[in-house]
């Protein structure tokens, strides 16, 4: 895993930081689930039915949250556990939940002076795609879309301050 | 290395899995292995449960992992027990926090089997 990096906090929303979020969210698959990320680019986001979510607070407040379709989670879950994906249960939001949440602690422990001051959330997971967040974030979304076996995840970090 | 009995605890049935099985992978065999999903229940486990090795997570509901530590002493069972935190919250404080309160080690998900080896092993071959 790569170690903390200065991030300078820019004027230009914390573009910046994009590649660390992209890093962070590879090291989680490849560390926990054994699994190499690919880029993905016009995701239609229409068909991602499982969110989760992990809130950001102290230095730097917002959420960070993981969008993928149910069966890719129940794939992540498959591997987490060595189990079969079609035998998955409740361990499916759970794994998302987790991976999400790890993402959002690797995250903050690259950018030097944030991991102390910031704490995460307990994760929370939405499955169904009939709904809309509402975020009060103060900067633009930052988001990183990437690939697991061709199935699509999107990751993205909504800032408040 | 001799087979031991460890606790696991984290809120995430799946992270204990992986955490079961990653202590396999690293070449610690288990013997039996207890789970509790906050630190209230490992409490109770260990009151009736003599274990070698306790892994925790920090941020659980009802009692976090910190809190499970400090009441830690007041368990006869546990007494001398390692304990080692297994959490994504990699802060200093937290770190410096959890290693003042009496855990023997601190290890930030995600994790590698490489760090698993390297912090648990010798906590249990008594030389850390």
């Amino acid at each position: 895993m790569k170690t903390a990096t200065e991030v300078p906090v820019a004027d230009d929303g914390h573009k910046g930081w994009i590649p660390l979020l992209e890093l962070a969210t590879r090291e989680v698959f490849e560390m926990m689930l054994g699994s190499q990320l690919s880029a993905a680019q016009d995701i239609t986001e229409a068909n991602l039915d499982i969110t989760s979510m992990v809130g950001l607070a102290g230095q730097l407040c917002g959420m960070l949250s993981l969008r993928c379709t149910q069966k890719l989670a129940a794939l992540m879950a498959s591997k987490m556990l060595g189990t079969d994906p079609d035998a998955m249960g409740p361990e499916l939001a759970d794994a998302c939940g987790e991976v999400c949440n790890m993402v959002a602690g690797n995250f903050k422990n690259k950018i030097s002076g944030l991991n102390d001051g910031c704490m995460l959330s307990v994760p929370t997971v939405v499955t169904g795609k009939d709904y809309n967040l509402r975020s009060l974030a103060d900067y633009p979304a930052l988001e990183v879309q990437l690939a697991l076996e061709g199935r699509p995840i999107i990751v993205t970090l909504e800032i408040h301050s | 290395m001799n087979s031991i009995r460890a606790l696991i605890v984290d809120d995430s049935t799946v992270m204990r899995k992986i955490v079961e099985r990653s202590l396999g992978q690293a070449g610690i065999k288990l013997t039996e292995v207890f789970e509790a999903g906050n630190g209230a229940e490992a409490l109770a486990v260990l009151q009736e449960n003599r274990v070698d090795l306790v892994l925790c997570d920090i941020n659980m509901p009802v009692m976090d992992g910190l809190e499970f530590i400090k009441q830690l002493a007041s368990v006869e069972n546990a007494k001398g027990v390692p304990v080692v935190m297994i959490t994504t919250e990699g802060s200093e404080s937290h770190v410096v926090q959890a290693l003042s309160s009496g855990a023997r080690g601190y290890i930030r998900k995600p994790f590698t089997l490489e760090q698993i080896r390297e912090r648990v092993i010798p906590i249990l071959a008594g030389q850390s």
